[in-house]
């Protein structure tokens, strides 16, 4: 059994941990400069502008302290992160067959576009720095719904768009990952859908982060124009190299008018990774934004979405579970803050830690002075897979108007000794029915997610529940 | 051992929290027969059979006891279900995240090492809820989550049906159901029996089931003690008198 457990830390990837040689392909040298940043912005062929943000973003960068209130990211020397890797590919393909075999070959392991022929509305799929593929069905490309790399994005006919919002949810200042992320951003998806579409199936976007000791910086920016719908899912690995990677992403969220985004993520990182990303949606009246999020692996996660309820009436729903095992520290959670009257939030979040992960929920709920009528829940279970897991739960409350309705609660468990032997007296192993019970436990997410979703997240419970044993 | 022995127990005791609860059972139960087991309450009726499945929370402290020949008190709990034993719950407990038919799905294919084709499965699934006069919607709910009481008693019977061990062991699963429920569960018995052999120890002081059962055998648990071992006629005379003439026998410091 020891032997088995000792394995586990190092088994659970193999599905992920193929990589390929990145031999070919062009890198910046490791460290920052604003000779690096330069070149990034030459081999993207940068607009005036963000040559000059990103200049900015750097000197941000340069001034801002590293976070000192979470988990310590001093594992992460920057001088050693390589920002930008370009695939050794001709950017952008909208074939199929046009991606290099390797990386094709990464991502057909990964069942990527497999589930794009069944059941999605469009494909971006991100190596490294790049997106290297992107499709979209004809019907939705027909109704107008723009679905791109946010690079070709900034010199068609949506640029102003996207420089009237690009980092403006998300300033430069808001943490140094985010300075950090606007002086390199590389990558990402820029979407659009135009007033009063629906579109029926998701758009989906696969991040795979390669090369070692690199960085991810992708950037999505999706406007839901009024009275529109859109579910966008986002899916995230990376394999496992002995140097640290970094993955500083952001997320610009813009909801219109009785608008509706659902905005689904299935993160399963190495355990070597830091995760440091930024996510940000800004409702107005009457729209709403759903959040559904899995976060599995990672060394260290700081990840806290947050909805702005800008206008009357608007709603936010979180959905979130996050496993940390062996050697993680996962410091997640959302904030809301509800700007304008009558808006509702509601939080739901599991969290499960097993040989010492720890779990910390953070949820900020702050109510405007203006924001009468408005309604906040916030709930969170976590769940000790072992004695010595850890998990904390730390609730702040902003509330200045006090006509505001605001509820927060919070369970801690384990698994309980009856229900394993239960389960196991009709037969299944220990294993499984812990792992059985585990998966039930993150039924919160796996019941918003598509089916394939739903079993990928299963599939992630049950490899980090391997060998495990009370 | 007769080689009809489905189970055999001798000399079984069996503590809880230091109490010793079970004081040396006896019993043999062979290939398709059916027995029943009878006694006040606190016994020691569900310990007997909380024991033999591996209840965590209960310490053999002696004796023996043997499923087709092999030593059962050494198997796990699980290899105890895939060497044919079942036991059904007087309080099922709560799985949210998992629907009854896809956990009885998983626990198949664990026992088998096989995959079992979900389609066929799933005709079988609906075949017994008919028998059990269950609703479709049952196989798809979270196991025995948000169930009422006599849910969860059918809901067992399900399991039973589809996992079809050689032998159940039903503690009161009868008990706390209305006329029509009790019908129900004593058809879903019925269904199990349809196999020859299948065998069945059933724990209950229900009038309407134990007639239907037309036992092989009867004993009375009473105090940790098998205190008679008969045939049918056991159960009219415990149904007339109670169990005061063993009670009395076995008072005790
Ligand atoms: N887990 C336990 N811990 C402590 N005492 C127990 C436990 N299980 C049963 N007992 C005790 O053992 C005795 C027999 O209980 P039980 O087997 O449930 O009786 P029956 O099923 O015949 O009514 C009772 O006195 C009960 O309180
Ligand atoms: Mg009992």
């Amino acid at each position: 059994m020891n032997g088995e457990k000792t394995q586990v830390e190092d088994v659970h990837q193999e599905f992920y941990d193929f990589r390929f040689d990145e031999s070919d392909f062009f890198k910046v040298d490791s460290g920052l400069t604003p000779e690096i940043i330069s070149q990034i912005s030459d081999e993207k062929k940068d607009p005036a502008w963000m040559r000059e943000f990103r200049q900015h973003a750097l000197e941000v960068y340069s001034r801002m302290k590293m976070p000192d209130w979470g988990p310590s990211v001093e594992g992460l020397n920057m001088d050693n992160i390589v920002t930008y890797v370009r695939p050794n590919t001709e950017r952008m393909n909208t074939r199929w067959e046009d991606v290099p075999d390797d990386i094709k070959e990464t991502f057909d392991r990964l069942g990527i576009p497999q589930a794009e022929r069944t059941s999605l509305a469009g494909v971006g799929a991100q190596y490294d720095s790049e997106l290297v593929y992107h499709n979209v069905r004809e019907e939705v490309a027909r109704a107008g719904v723009i679905y791109t790399d946010i690079e070709s994005a900034l010199h068609g006919p949506y640029a102003d768009l996207i420089r009237e919002r690009f980092m403006k949810l998300v300033p430069l200042t808001d943490h140094k990952f985010a300075a950090l992320h606007g002086a390199v951003w590389s990558g990402g998806s820029f979407v659009y859908v135009p007033k009063g579409v629906h579109v029926d199936i998701p758009l989906q976007s696969y991040f795979r982060l390669n090369a070692p000791g690199a960085g991810q910086f992708e950037h999505t920016l999706i406007i839901v124009d009024e009275g529109a719908y859109l579910h966008f899912i986002e899916g995230c690995s990376a394999p496992k190299y002995n140097v640290a990677n970094l993955h500083a992403g952001c997320v610009e969220l813009f909801v219109g008018r009785n608008a509706t985004l659902r905005y689904s993520t299935i993160e399963n990182w190495s355990k070597n990774m830091y995760n440091l990303n930024t996510k940000r949606a800004k409702v107005e009246e009457g729209g709403k934004i759903e959040w559904v999020t899995g976060s599995f692996g990672s060394h260290i996660s700081y990840l806290y979405p947050m909805s702005i309820l800008a206008g009357r009436g608007s709603r936010s729903e979180f959905t979130g579970v996050t496993f940390a095992g062996a050697g993680q520290i996962l410091d997640t959670g959302c904030k809301i803050v509800h700007a304008a009257p009558d808006t509702t939030s509601y939080v739901n979040t599991r969290s499960i830690s097993k040989s010492g992960g720890e779990n910390i929920f953070r949820s900020a709920v702050v109510v405007e002075k203006n924001a009468e009528n408005s309604k906040s829940a916030v709930s969170c279970q976590s769940l000790m897979v072992d004695r010595i897991s850890r998990s904390d739960t730390v609730p702040v409350m902003d509330v200045k108007t006090n006509r505001a309705d605001i509820g927060h609660e919070a369970r801690i468990g384990r698994i309980s000794n009856d229900a394993v032997f239960y389960l196991m007296s009709r037969g299944v192993t220990e294993e499984e029915a812990r792992a059985l019970i585990v998966s039930g436990f993150a039924d919160n997410v796996s019941k918003e997610l598509p089916l394939e979703y739903a079993v990928e997240m299963n599939n992630l419970i049950r490899i980090e529940m391997k060998g495990v044993i009370g | 051992m007769d080689n009809n022995d489905l189970l055999a127990v001798e000399g079984l005791r069996v503590s809880a929290e230091e109490k010793e609860i079970l004081r040396g059972i006896d019993l043999k139960i062979g290939k398709g027969e059916t027995h029943v087991l009878m006694g006040p309450n606190g016994a020691g009726k569900s310990t007997l059979a909380g024991a033999l499945m591996g209840d965590p929370r209960l310490t053999v402290t002696g004796g023996a006891a043997r499923i087709n020949g092999e030593d059962l008190l050494e198997m796990g709990v699980h290899e105890r279900a895939r060497a044919g034993l079942y036991m059904s719950f007087q309080n099922p407990v709560e799985v949210p995240g998992i629907s009854l038919e896809n956990f009885v799905r998983t626990a198949l294919e664990q026992r088998s090492g096989e995959k079992v084709r979900p389609w066929a499965f799933h005709k079988e699934v609906l075949q017994v809820l008919k028998t059990l006069e269950m609703d479709e919607s049952y196989a798809e709910r979270d196991l025995n989550y948000g169930f009422s009481g006599g849910e969860k008693k059918k809901a067992e019977i399900f399991q039973l049906l589809l996992l079809k061990p050689s032998l159940a062991i039903l503690d009161e699963t009868d008990s706390g159901l209305d006329v029509d429920a009790v019908r129900t569960v004593s058809r879903g018995i019925e269904e199990f029996r349809k196999n020859q052999d299948a065998s069945l120890l059933v724990i209950t002081h229900n009038a309407a089931i134990l007639e239907a059962l037309h036992p092989d055998a009867v004993h009375i648990l009473v105090d940790g003690r098998i205190v008679k071992n008969g045939g049918p006629e056991l159960i009219g005379e415990i149904g007339r008198d109670g169990f005061a003439a063993y009670t009395g026998e076995e008072v005790h410091a």
